[in-house]
């Protein structure tokens, strides 16, 4: 199609906000720009749909995440803002609000609304608590109105305050897709009616999702780091300049033996992946002047603390496919699923994690958080077709909760900048929130970098990582949506079978007596 | 205390094993459906899990994956299941002509010991249920005890879910171990759960009453049929005696519907959630406060 057909199919979209319409005028405007400079094999890979550049354009002028300081912010107030250090709980919210609209990310929503229950704390003191609760709650409606955006994503815990209880109370009743919202936990910090409380959350309303504090705070340093988007772990103050993902599936297609895999497909594909991840992290911090902008000279941002993410996805297909290579005659083909059933699957699986971690702790980049990128489990695209995301089990095949996790657990180590496995968990855990609590507890302890849950009946379910109504998929084939993520999950429902996703302990038609 | 080698290898007929339940107890539980039921409830959701396979061979030819063999094991038939070839489209337990299931496996307490081991940071405990749980008292006793006396498991707690028609014999040797029970209580006046059940119902008040008085009765059941159960007609006799069971009894109100059930059950009329909120406010209005209702309507 040309061009110029395209902007009119834009302009002239019935569905469309004004708004909506010039974000797509502005990415089919970046499209029509030269790719940066790649080299033919990189060209080839990415025609073949092995390496993916998420979309996130051809010259990119903003890093794909960006994680400000609010906390800095609120205390030193903003010279190229004209704001003054706020003084009370208004001036602090007014102040973040205006902040939000200058944080860029790859949607043009910030995906990181900060820690705010440790940033607002020091305002609160003396304050009525129903007088926090009215304010915190027109804040939570303004956030879900105006950046109307599930990739938006707010921080709370792991400590036991005001603020986050308020917040968990208001999002347990307002049950709104945004902001996403993320709960820290830490057994040495967090007290078990905290956790339970954010685990009944998650039977109302499939938010929040649960960190593992410790795990994460580890692999970072001291200025800390925070949960953004889709489950990404990255440097505060700091961010991801690009994300590029491969798909294993396809690698594994390239293999002519697991040995060929790991020898050479694999290290060819990922060096591959890192010209791509260097040639468009080099646009950005050279050509863009992104990194001009007032969030560095403000100390918000630190440009040093921004690292590629080095994604992957298809895992499951890659070790059902690695694992019919060495079949020999006698081997039937397997009628049930492999991957996150069988244990030789499963270790296959996590030999391809570690091989991973290997390669990206090893492997230079120009601009890296300690000079490396960081690796991530992606959790999908809506345009994925027969691949699975990041490392989880396909939709439809997933064992129960717990065997579920047990199989995934080991490759939560290697995935720095974070990773997801969605449990669907059937309706019927809402009137016993306690299973829920000892299944995410014991998913922590086993090593679960993060915790996720969807409840089979609730409006909300989380599809490749954000969150949508159920209802708005069906009505937005009729009227669009004021959101901007619900095309996407219109679309990823068509095409990779979301609704289908299994919803165990009674829809499995052979249990018997589970409701007597 | 440790188990003798006899009780380790105490063996149960076992329809089903469930990792992970939220509707059999408290939090989150690994659940033992066993396999052999003494009642004949009309209104069964579960029929296959009554009878106890003869190896009569009559589902074997009938597998469409031929999952199913006739074997002879020491001059013994016995029906092989092939659990991997299995598609568990249910056809062998509909030709079954004695309400059992080819597809039962044997556990030793040994075994369930070592599944719990491997998933007790995610369970608070197990639930023995059925068919009829009690009718392989031996092997639970075993169990539970088991649980008990390892270290590893003992913050496990250990449910019985039951038709009630235990002897009060069998519930003292069980009490030790146990704690706590489901109860279903099927009909109040003894004719109509004669009429559902196929047995009287003297057993299920005394073991009702028993473990009450032990503050081991963890849930009464009720399955509400419209039109068939009597819990509307003596709704105050009821009330009265769920009452006397005290606040720590949690009354569970449970809606009948088609799913499983066969034949006459079939022409009953299922329980809406309208009917369910009916019970529940006659119930309130009596004073009966600790009531569960069902989080879904089949």
């Amino acid at each position: 199609m040309l061009l110029q057909d395209k902007l009119v199919q834009i302009v002239t979209n019935p569905q469309l906000s004004p708004k909506q319409k010039s974000n797509y005028l502005a990415l089919e405007a970046e499209a029509s720009l030269p790719y940066m400079p790649i080299s033919t094999e990189v060209k080839a890979a990415m025609n073949d749909g092995i390496i993916c550049d998420m979309f996130e354009g051809h010259a990119p002028f903003k890093p794909r995440y960006v994680l400000p300081d609010y906390a800095r912010y609120l205390k030193q107030g903003s010279e190229y803002l004209e704001l003054s250090p706020a003084q009370d709980l208004d001036e602090a919210i007014n102040a973040l609000t205006i902040l939000y609209h200058h944080v860029p990310s790859v949607t043009n929503i910030p995906v990181y609304l900060g820690q705010l229950d440790e940033i607002l704390m020091p305002f609160t003191e003396g304050m009525d608590a129903e007088v926090l609760y009215r304010k915190l709650k027109l804040f939570w409606i303004m956030l879900d109105r105006t950046l109307p955006d599930a990739f938006m994503h707010v921080n709370i815990g792991p400590t036991d305050n005001i603020v986050c209880r308020t917040l968990l109370r208001i999002d347990a009743e307002l049950k709104q897709v945004a902001p996403n919202l993320t709960f820290m936990y830490d057994p040495a910090v967090t007290p078990d009616d905290l956790l339970l409380l954010a685990t009944t959350n998650i039977c109302h309303c499939s938010k929040p999702h649960i960190a593992n504090y410790p795990l994460h705070a580890s692999a970072f340093d001291e200025r800390g780091f925070g949960i953004v988007s889709c489950y990404n772990a990255l440097p505060l103050a700091g961010g991801a300049n690009t994300l590029v993902r491969l798909n294993l599936k396809e690698v594994a297609l390239k293999a002519n033996s697991i040995n060929d895999f790991f020898d050479t497909v694999l290290p060819n594909y990922c060096s591959l992946t890192f010209e791509l991840i260097d040639a468009r992290s080099a646009f950005l911090h050279h050509e863009s002047h992104f990194f001009d902008s007032f969030l560095v000279k403000e100390q918000l941002i630190d440009e040093s603390r921004f690292a590629p993410m080095f994604g992957i996805y298809g895992m499951a297909e890659a070790v059902n496919i690695l694992q019919t290579l060495t079949a020999s005659g006698e081997v039937t083909p397997a009628i049930h699923a492999r991957y996150g059933h069988e244990m030789d699957a499963n270790q296959l699986g996590y030999r391809i994690s570690a091989a991973l971690d290997a390669i990206v702790k090893s492997t230079p980049v120009a601009h890296g958080f300690h000079g490396r990128a960081l690796l991530h489990s992606q959790g999908g695209i809506s345009l994925d077709k027969n691949v699975t995301p990041g490392v989880r089990i396909p939709y439809g095949t997933e064992p129960n909760p717990i065997a579920h996790i047990q199989a995934l657990a080991q490759h939560h180590q290697y995935y720095t900048a974070g990773i997801s496995d969605i449990l669907t968990i059937d309706e019927t855990v809402k009137s016993n929130p306690q299973a829920m609590f000892q299944l995410c507890k014991a998913a922590l302890e086993l090593g679960f970098r993060e915790f996720t849950a969807n409840v089979a009946s609730n409006d909300l379910m989380r599809v490749t990582g954000y969150m949508v109504k159920r209802s708005d998929i069906e009505a937005f084939k009729q009227c669009g949506s004021r959101l901007n993520t619900t095309g996407l999950a219109a679309e990823a429902a068509v095409n990779t079978g979301i609704l289908q996703r299994q919803a165990r302990v009674i829809a499995h038609e052979h249990s018997p007596c589970v409701v007597k | 205390m440790s188990l003798n080698k006899p009780a380790i290898n105490k063996q149960a007929i076992v329809s089903q094993l469930l990792p992970f339940s939220c509707v059999d107890g408290p939090g989150s539980r690994l659940v033992l459906f066993l396999q052999g039921c003494n009642y004949q409830c009309k209104n069964c959701h579960n029929p296959h899990t009554i009878g106890l396979c003869d190896a009569c061979g009559d589902c074997v030819a009938t597998c469409p994956e031929n999952a199913l063999t006739l074997i002879n094991l020491n001059n013994k038939h016995h029906i092989q299941w092939d659990s991997e070839r299995c598609s568990q489209c249910d056809t062998c337990i509909a030709v079954c002509p004695k309400q059992a299931s080819p597809k039962v496996s044997r556990y030793t307490v040994e075994e369930i010991l070592t599944i719990l081991h491997s998933q007790r940071h995610f369970i608070n405990g197990i639930t023995v249920s059925g068919g009829e749980a009690s009718l392989q008292l031996p092997f639970i006793l075993a169990l539970f005890k088991g649980i008990k006396a390892t270290e590893s498991l003992s913050h496990l707690t250990c449910m019985l879910d039951t038709n009630g028609s235990l002897s009060l014999t069998g519930w003292h040797k069980l009490l030790p171990f146990l704690d706590g029970a489901m109860v279903d209580l099927k009909a109040w006046q003894q004719d109509t759960h004669r009429y559902i059940t196929g047995r009287d119902n003297h057993a299920v008040f005394k073991s009702i009453q028993l473990l009450a008085q032990q503050q081991k009765m963890y849930e009464v059941r009720l399955l509400h049929i419209p039109s068939i159960t009597d819990y509307e007609d003596e709704i105050d006799a009821l009330a009265t005696y769920l009452l006397l069971l005290g606040p720590d009894t949690r009354v569970k109100l449970n809606a009948f519907h088609h799913h499983g059930v066969v034949d006459d059950a079939l022409n009953w009329p299922s329980c809406k959630q309208a009917d369910i909120e009916r019970l529940a406010a006659t119930l309130a209005k009596r004073g009966v406060t600790n009531l569960v209702l069902p989080s879904i309507y089949l």
